[in-house]
């Protein structure tokens, strides 16, 4: 069943009246980042591209780098990747179309920093690629858990088993986790790998 | 009208009681003996003399304490009021509906003066005699969504119009129903809502949204949501459920007379001047089911309406666990007779 | 939702303020304050003309900071169906007229980081208010106000005086040309662009904006679709029992009003949906006007803007 509060992806599809692209992704998304532009001869000119994991500065920036991307930077991690993306989005013009393919928390997190630039959510195409692994928001202690696979986490930092709602924040690039077992301590519900 | 404000708790040891006045003005809020989401929304024109509709907003007997409740609850959670910064104006809009409503309505226990943008605020029941300038956050102790609305009953969102859609970009949320204002600000109105079941499939909020976007200025609306409590708790919200929810399996059937509460949220919401913002309120009525079967008609009403509700919005209510009790304890209140149609009581 | 009690009001002044623009300031009748308002809101005027009611939507210009006062321009147009020509020729100090709360169908958006306003002409009226909120809450802003010629300029001096670092004026007959691509180079991410004035105007900046790769959800506008006259028609309203006689130079929605029939509407220009009504028969041809039906809508003969669009003759039976 579709979450309602999820966002909807889609495979990257390329804006050909922007002037300019930026697209950010991690190595999940590098091959559907590639894939879209590809589909012009001149896009690739007018691309900025984040590319996002231990390593990408070897590996996928160069690929991005011989289909003759303008400006190739890598990160690598999605926290060190918001600083660069940062000063990236504040020096944009209208006329820029942001891309971002890769897990679920990176493009909830390149959502809320370009919604500060005043880029709407819509205007931003998601493709969502690779593992389906939540980022899961504490609701008690506001802690956020990463790759979480499991229905019943425990979260990382205050340390309550957390039920993960179906019911995501785009503000905050995550899921809710609520306490799973308050209305009688210590009785959960069997514990299933369903996020992968 | 004066007032006769009650000093009692909603936590530790719950002292919160509704006198029988209260009970008599309780917003009962089934019209028929079944309940199923609708748009049911209704013009928020004043009601019956006494009643909670008499006012555009209504203060009741629980006034000065529901505000030491909101204190505490932000002391401990300053997230539970935010403010987008482009509502800013809204907030001012909402300091003025509210002022002008309660100093209206109440005379005796609120005055404003105006005279261009200095204003002159008394709100005798929490000591608050303020001066300040009309549109000037920094002439207020707190940005004025937060100020006004800590001094008011009811939960208030902020919602901004933008793309077809309303965007709940600021709040103040302390007496929630089991929501998030910190996780939920900033969706639109159909994210807001995604975690309510059913409600999509029937395009209630399609076309409850589509009603909102041409809500007119003067011409408030109002509508009535349900939920059960296991405690007169106003703070059940999911940040702090790990303190709460074991309160729900408290229940048992020596206490569900007195413990279990029905909860109702008298929601309205209003079209906003400068801003043209919407600002919605939820209100919380807490009746214990003592005080809902004192009223024969409501008793075997309720009885009903829990008897039969969806199996799904049971669950999402969070009634699963005390349902059957309740349903036990109030079918000795079902004596079978048909029920007259509407809220009131015979 | 229906149109709802009107407000009766007392015309304070009328301003020539260009060649064929008047502008009238206005205050209740009992005195009270009116409702505040919020920059892009329109009232709609009623107009006890000869030969049937009208009803014209027009900005609100404000003052912003003034409760007791509205102020609305209205533009001669010669060929309307005399809803200008009236406040033009017969509204005086001292009139009472009757116009609808405010209502806002062009709100600028609130989390905009820069907004770009374009103005075709009697379009500048909207921005009025616009740049008043702006400036006053020091939120940035520009706006490029075109007119044919300087005598039709309506408040560039105030405009120049009050916000003249913001404004840029373009007279056609002075050889000033509006560059929108030039306007729309180099701004910041979240820029929203806001353009209203003449229907050609409007759909030129739009399109430069498209071509310059600027999504729909940063580009507003809001056109002034005065309804055009035609021959007259009759209208069944199956609902009401009602059969009504619609003049040449009245619409199907005053006329309906007129008939006591209280029908749907907001921005009376055949733009916000709101009018949309279920057409059960007619023998007569459909002409739409409006811009909110698709072409199919339009070509399947089933539904109508009664705010707008008409037929060309002998009747049309409606669901209302």
């Amino acid at each position: 069943m579709s979450i309602k509060s999820r966002p909807r992806y889609s495979e990257l599809e390329l804006d050909i009246k922007s002037k300019r692209h930026i697209v950010v992704c991690d190595k999940n998304g590098a091959a559907a980042a590639q894939r879209m532009l590809r589909t012009s001869n001149v896009a690739a000119a007018n691309t900025t591209v984040l590319v996002i994991g231990p390593g990408a500065d070897k590996e996928e920036a160069g690929a991005f780098e011989s289909m003759g991307c303008d400006v190739v930077m890598a990160s690598p991690t999605i926290e060190a990747a918001m600083f660069r993306l940062d000063q990236v989005f504040a020096k944009a013009t209208m006329g820029t179309r942001i891309y971002v393919a890769g897990i679920e928390g990176l493009i909830g997190q390149t959502v809320a920093l370009a919604q500060r630039y005043g880029v709407k959510p819509m205007s931003v195409r998601q493709q969502h690629c690779g593992s389906l692994k939540r980022r899961v928001q504490c609701v008690h202690c506001k802690g956020v858990t990463e790759d979480v696979t499991t229905q019943i986490v425990t979260c990382a930092h205050c340390g309550v088993p957390l039920f993960v709602r179906d019911h995501f924040s785009r503000r905050l690039g995550a899921f809710m986790g609520v306490s799973a077992d308050a209305e009688e301590a210590g009785v959960l519900p069997p514990i299933e790998e369903v996020f992968r | 009208m004066v007032l006769a404000f009650k000093r009692e708790t909603f936590r530790d040891d719950y002292t919160f009681r509704n006198s029988p006045e209260a009970v008599r003005r309780f917003p009962f809020p089934f019209d028929a003996d079944t309940y199923m989401y609708s748009v049911n929304i209704e013009p928020h024109v004043a009601g019956r003399k006494g009643s909670v509709f008499e006012h555009p907003i209504d203060i009741d007997e629980h006034y000065v304490s529901e505000m030491r409740d909101r204190a505490l609850v932000l002391k401990n959670d300053p997230l539970r009021c935010q403010t987008l910064p482009h509502m800013d104006l809204a907030g001012w809009d909402l300091v003025e509906l509210l002022m002008v409503s309660m100093s209206e309505a109440y005379p005796e226990h609120f005055l404003l003066e105006r005279n261009g943008n200095d204003w002159h605020w008394v709100n005798r029941p929490l000591g608050i005699d303020d001066r300040f300038t009309f549109g000037v956050t920094s002439t207020l102790p707190y940005g004025p969504m937060e100020y006004i609305t800590r001094q008011c009953q009811g939960d208030f969102c902020l919602l901004d119009q933008r793309d077809g859609n309303l965007w709940v970009d600021a709040g103040m949320v302390t007496t929630q129903a089991d929501w998030s204002m910190d996780f939920d600000l900033g969706m639109n109105f159909f994210e807001w809502h995604a975690p309510v079941p059913l409600a999509h499939e029937k395009g209630v909020f399609e076309r409850a949204l589509k009603f909102l976007m041409q809500l007119r200025q003067g011409h408030p609306v109002r509508r009535f949501n349900w939920t059960m409590s296991s405690t007169p708790r106003l703070d059940t919200s999911p940040e702090n459920y790990h303190k709460w929810g074991y309160e729900r399996a408290l229940i048992t059937p020596e206490n569900v007379s007195e413990r279990l509460h029905l909860r109702v949220e008298l929601q309205a919401l209003w079209r906003l001047p400068r801003s043209n913002a919407v600002v919605f309120s939820i209100r919380c009525y807490l009746a214990s089911m003592n005080d809902i079967v004192s009223v024969p008609k409501w008793g075997r009403r309720l009885h009903r309406v829990l008897r039969d509700v969806h199996p799904a919005l049971a669950e999402y209510k969070g009634l699963t666990r005390y349902r059957q009790t309740a349903v036990d304890f109030l079918s000795k209140y079902d004596d079978g007779q048909e029920t007259s149609p509407g809220i009131w009581p015979d | 939702m229906s149109r709802s009690a009107p407000i009766a009001v007392v015309v304070t002044a009328v301003e020539h303020v260009a060649q064929d623009i008047k502008r009238f300031s206005m205050q209740r009748a009992d005195g009270q304050s009116l409702p505040h308002f919020s920059p892009g809101s329109h009232v709609t005027v009623e107009m006890p003309v000869p030969g049937g009611h009208k009803r014209n939507p027009y900005s609100l210009m404000g003052p912003l900071d003034d409760p007791h006062t509205y102020q609305i321009s209205v533009l001669r147009v010669l060929q309307s169906r005399g809803g200008s020509q009236f406040m033009h020729d017969a509204v005086n100090v001292g009139d009472q007229l009757q116009i609808s709360e405010p209502f806002n169908l062009f709100q600028p958006e609130s989390i905009a980081r820069r907004h770009i306003l374009i103005a075709g002409g009697i379009g500048i009226t909207p921005f009025m208010a616009m740049t008043q909120r702006f400036a006053a809450a020091t939120i940035r802003f520009e706006l490029h106000y075109a007119v044919r010629s300087r005598s039709r300029a309506a408040y560039a001096d105030v405009l120049s005086a009050q916000i003249g670092s913001h404004v840029h004026f373009y007279c056609d007959d002075e050889g000033d040309v509006l560059d929108v691509r030039k306007i729309l180079s180099g701004q910041p991410l979240g820029t929203h662009l806001y353009v209203c004035g003449p229907e050609g105007m409007i759909d030129a900046v739009l399109n430069a904006a498209r071509e310059e790769g600027w999504p729909e959800e940063y580009l507003h506008c809001e056109r002034f679709t005065a309804a055009p006259s035609g021959e007259p028609f009759d209208v069944r309203l199956v609902r009401s029992n009602l059969t009504v006689h619609v003049p040449a130079n009245q619409t199907v929605l005053e006329a309906v009003e007129q008939a006591g029939v209280d029908a749907p509407c907001l921005c009376r220009g055949g733009a916000c949906g709101q009018c949309e009504t279920a057409i059960i028969s007619h023998d007569g041809a459909l002409i739409h006007n409006d811009h909110y039906l698709s072409d199919d809508d339009k070509a399947s003969g089933e539904k109508i803007m009664i705010c707008v669009s008409r037929l060309a003759a002998g009747t049309l039976t409606l669901d209302l």
